[in-house]
């Protein structure tokens, strides 16, 4: 069990940021993020590219300011549950909440910050209208265990690094490995691209590019995919498995379900504290909504700055709250 | 200011009039006008929530490593599938004529 002052939900820019304004106030907190990996979108989707408004840089790549961040809240030691997605909360008689991953990891908090950003980053689903019947039953969009395609016959769609990786290690595992890709070319790194034609030329895979699957067949279990050719139209596949990788994107999840207001999924927040509805929760970032919002970073930290101030005086009703500058009082952090 | 002409999901068609010269891109006018064009990522050809089909004739410029990248993770991509936040308004693109690609979940 986890216990901590703030409970942060996200651990991108904005939730990281927190760690450091409540730091300053001695609240602690910990961070939960549904990514292996603390930086959300920065980390995941655009390390590599440039963000030019974050004030005091004209121009810092996404990683390095997730990095910048990293190193600004160490010396408030935060705590972190990475690769775990919060699923749900409970108010305790002592006026904490409890909150709960789907890994069943429990956190005791009286503030819980949701800095969720886009919501948790999920496998991109192909829109096959029987593909929910298929799932756990032949098709998955995350390999966890790649024995259970031992001597299985497996489609593979997409075109990307992850694609490309499960095609070359599951040629040596699976009866038959077949890659389905809508061109030509691929995105993945070049050795895996020459693995990956190396191995169809040798005839230890199968290659359909310029193709597409569309559809599934199979009575309680898959057996078969459709697959949509440019030139050659549709061609039907026995298969036991098909598993599409299409890359992540993000949905709101089960915070939607957390009885907080919302519109558009977004947390509607007031703009004088970011408290959402429920007292003891706020919602901070690109996540929650206001009259005038803007879904910038920079935004973000204004925002948790603000909030950490009114967490503190939900935490200690009692103490006063004295406002101080960090040029003055330095850094002061937990032993 | 030219007109372009959206069809939505439900085969619903919107003529928009867009400005050329406010640096705008098929997915910011969409937006604009309330279409239901997520954008989610803003438009650094990040999320394929954009997707559309382009129906009239222009010459559009060829879609970056990017922007193919990027439609290799969506769905039902076609010959002529773009992504929204790609294609910037400009006068040339008068009567461009686009449809909104199913929505993936």
């Amino acid at each position: 069990m986890i216990e901590t002052d703030i409970l942060i939900i996200g651990a991108g820019p904005c939730g990281l940021f927190t760690v450091f304004e409540a730091g300053l106030l001695k609240l602690r907190c910990h961070l939960i993020d549904a990514l292996p990996q603390p930086g959300g979108q920065l980390t995941e989707i655009y390390p590599k590219k440039p963000i030019y408004d974050i004030p005091g840089y004209p121009s810092v790549l996404a990683g390095e300011l997730v990095d910048n961040l990293m190193e600004q809240i160490k010396p408030f030691d935060p705590g972190f549950t990475l690769g775990e997605r919060a699923e749900s909360i409970e108010k305790m008689e002592d006026g904490r909440f409890k909150l709960i991953t789907n890994r069943g990891t429990v956190h005791l908090a009286p503030v819980i910050a949701i800095a969720g950003g886009l919501g948790c980053f999920e496998p991109r689903k192909p829109p096959i209208s029987n593909i929910a019947d298929f799932e756990d039953k032949g098709v998955e969009y995350i390999i966890k265990d790649p024995e259970i395609y031992r001597d299985k016959t497996v489609v593979i769609a997409g075109g990307g690094d992850s694609a490309l990786d499960w095609t070359i290690f599951l040629a040596d595992v699976a009866k038959e490995v077949t890659l389905v890709h809508r061109r030509t070319s691929f995105r993945g790194a070049l050795d895996s691209v020459e693995k990956v034609i190396e191995l169809h030329e040798s005839k230890k895979i199968n290659l359909i590019t310029e193709a597409q699957v569309i559809g599934l067949n199979g009575n309680g279990k898959l057996n078969q995919v459709q697959i949509k050719h440019k030139t050659e139209g549709e061609i039907s596949k026995t298969t036991d498995h098909f598993i599409p990788l299409f890359g992540l994107s993000p949905k709101l999840g089960p915070i939607g379900k957390w009885g907080l207001n919302l519109t558009k999924n977004a947390i509607d927040v007031n703009t004088f504290d970011y408290a959402t509805n429920v007292e003891g929760i706020y919602a901070i970032g690109d996540i929650n909504n206001y009259p005038g919002k803007l879904k910038l970073i920079l935004c973000g930290f204004h925002e948790a700055t603000l909030m950490c101030q009114s967490a503190f005086k939900l935490i200690y009703p009692d103490k006063k709250l004295s406002f101080k500058y960090t040029t003055v009082t330095g850094v002061d952090g937990f032993e | 200011m030219i007109k372009i002409k959206v069809i939505d999901r439900e085969d619903q068609v919107h003529e928009l009039e867009a400005p050329t010269d406010m640096n705008m891109n098929v997915m910011e006018i969409c937006k604009a006008y309330e279409l239901p064009v997520e954008g989610t990522c803003g438009g650094m050809a990040l999320c394929a929530s954009c997707h559309c089909y382009v129906l009239s004739d222009h010459e559009l410029k060829e879609a970056s490593d990017d922007e193919e990248d990027m439609l290799d993770q969506a769905f039902f991509v076609e010959d002529n599938s773009r992504l929204g936040c790609q294609i910037r308004l400009a006068d040339d693109l008068e009567g461009l004529t686009i449809k909104l690609a199913p929505q993936s979940d």
